[in-house]
């Protein structure tokens, strides 16, 4: 959403590397699995964009471990913003092909920051049925909140100052993966 | 780039057509939800005034923006202070003084919405048809459900069946399928045939079967009758006989050939029922969901910005 603004900003400084990201991401699973003792009622939903690559290897993580494959799905949240009037986002696809009713339901972002993202995405949840709860899991949780949000789960905590922009880059879409921070230029 | 109004087609951008279509795309599964629900235009409202008839048009953009939380105030020619002679600009200046945050405008003379828009400078105007020159919502759906049957616009061929000449969905589809890479044939009575024609992107046909021979996607418009001052053809059967489209007719198509009406139609006069009611061939019902999201796309588009 604002990527526009990286190329004003200075070259990035790595801070985690592809190994790093899978570690981080295979330890969230095992926390999933352990926090909500199996995979009972267990279904995840990525956020769009980057939660939707994100849960997929969640998924497989978790069939790894326990041998079966969790629901999952992906959230598009753009109808749910409270900056939708300061810019004109392409609208994506929610595809959830399971009622969300009753379930656990692990909700997955790339970067944890304001917590305005999160927030839109509990209230697009909440239209699509009323689960018996809702967690969160981020691959970088990078502080600032402006809404009272707290993480369930974290990839890594990663103090920043306002001003930087945190980028997590996936093989899906980028074609390798690593998370950079930038500094204002 | 930003704009205030949708008055056509014919002056958008193919990157804003395919804006329109991929978030009227997205749309569609908001449609598909036992809630349909979304909160994008809480508190905004949405005035849709119409000075000719439609069920259609008005239904679906008052869903439209119904679905996106927005409250709605439909004016009708034949209910409103337009019987007392309530000129065009000074409706909209009562309505833009009331706060109403965008309109949707229907009109018998072609322009009308223009000449709407000219009236709130800050407010988007949506055209929902005006007179015989642009209806650009219905072009956007026709666009919509082509692209969801076939795949893609760009390289099929469509023949647009019927009374172009007063047709504001033909000029629509014309401009908008152009833009997008299609090759465009339009088909009728010469009568109906606009005397402009040559300048629009089309190739022009008098016989049905030239017409349709390898068209990929047929657009049979409704004889509007109601426009009809002077006999432009001899009769209603004459017309059926010659530029009716059925089953029969379609032989000479391409064999996955798609079939669209913009709807109301004359049954058995410019469609024959068994082709309108085929669900491998037809689309129309298609058609009417797309429209529902095509205008929540464009109340999307048009009020996201704050002015």
């Amino acid at each position: 959403m604002a990527g526009y603004e990286i190329d004003k900003m200075n070259p990035a400084a790595e801070v985690m590397d592809a190994d790093e990201m899978r570690r981080a991401w295979t330890r969230v699973a095992h926390e999933i699995l352990e926090r909500n003792k199996g995979i009972e009622d267990l279904a995840l939903i990525g956020i769009l964009r980057k939660g939707g690559p994100l849960t997929e290897r969640l998924v497989a993580g978790i069939e790894r471990i326990e041998g079966a494959k969790v629901p999952f799905g992906v959230l598009d949240i753009s109808l749910y913003r409270d900056d939708f009037r300061t810019y004109q986002p392409k609208v994506g696809t929610t595809q959830i092909p399971f009622d969300i009713e009753g379930r656990k339901i692990v909700l997955v972002d790339d970067v944890l920051f304001t917590g305005r993202t999160v927030r839109a995405a509990l209230g697009a949840l909440n239209d699509l049925g009323r689960p018996s709860l809702i967690q969160l899991a981020v691959l970088v949780d990078r502080g600032h909140r402006e809404l009272p949000m707290r993480p369930d789960y974290v990839g890594k905590n990663l103090p920043t100052s306002r001003t930087e922009f945190v980028r997590v880059s996936l093989s899906e879409f980028d074609g390798a993966d690593h998370v950079e921070i930038y500094k204002e230029g | 780039m930003r704009r205030k109004d949708l008055l056509d087609i014919e002056t958008l951008e193919p990157s804003e057509i395919e804006y329109l279509l991929d978030n009227a795309t997205s749309f569609r599964e908001i449609l598909a939800r036992p809630v349909k629900k979304v909160p994008t235009l809480r508190g905004k409202s949405v005035a849709t005034i119409f000075f000719e008839a439609s069920t259609r048009t008005r239904t679906s953009f008052e869903h439209a923006a119904k679905i996106m939380s927005a409250d709605t105030y439909s004016l009708a020619g034949a209910t409103s202070s337009i019987v007392k002679g309530e000129s065009l600009k000074d409706t909209m200046l009562t309505l833009d003084a009331m706060g109403i945050d965008a309109f949707v405008i229907r009109h018998a003379y072609s322009g009308a919405a223009a000449q709407a828009a000219s009236y709130v400078p800050h407010k988007p105007v949506i055209n929902a048809g005006d007179g015989t020159h642009e209806h650009p919502t219905q072009g956007l759906l026709d666009m919509l459900t082509i692209r969801q049957a076939k795949g893609r616009i760009e390289g099929l061929t469509v023949t647009i069946v019927g009374d172009i000449a007063h047709s504001r969905v033909a000029r629509s589809n014309i401009w908008g399928l152009s833009k997008m890479g299609a090759s465009v044939r339009i088909v009728g009575p010469s009568t109906l045939i606009p005397a402009d024609a040559d300048k629009l992107p089309v190739s022009v046909y008098t016989n049905l079967e030239e017409a349709l021979e390898g068209a990929d996607v047929v657009n049979v418009l409704r004889i509007q009758l109601e426009r009809m001052t002077v006999g432009y053809f001899p009769s209603i059967r004459e017309y059926a006989r010659l530029f009716g489209v059925s089953k029969a007719r379609l032989a000479v198509a391409k064999p996955d050939v798609t079939v669209l009406h913009p709807g109301p139609m004359n049954r058995g006069v410019e469609i024959a029922s068994e082709l309108a009611d085929d669900p491998e061939i037809s689309v129309i019902t298609d058609q009417v969901t797309n429209g529902v999201a095509i205008r929540m796309a464009t109340l999307f588009w048009l009020m996201g910005a704050s002015t």
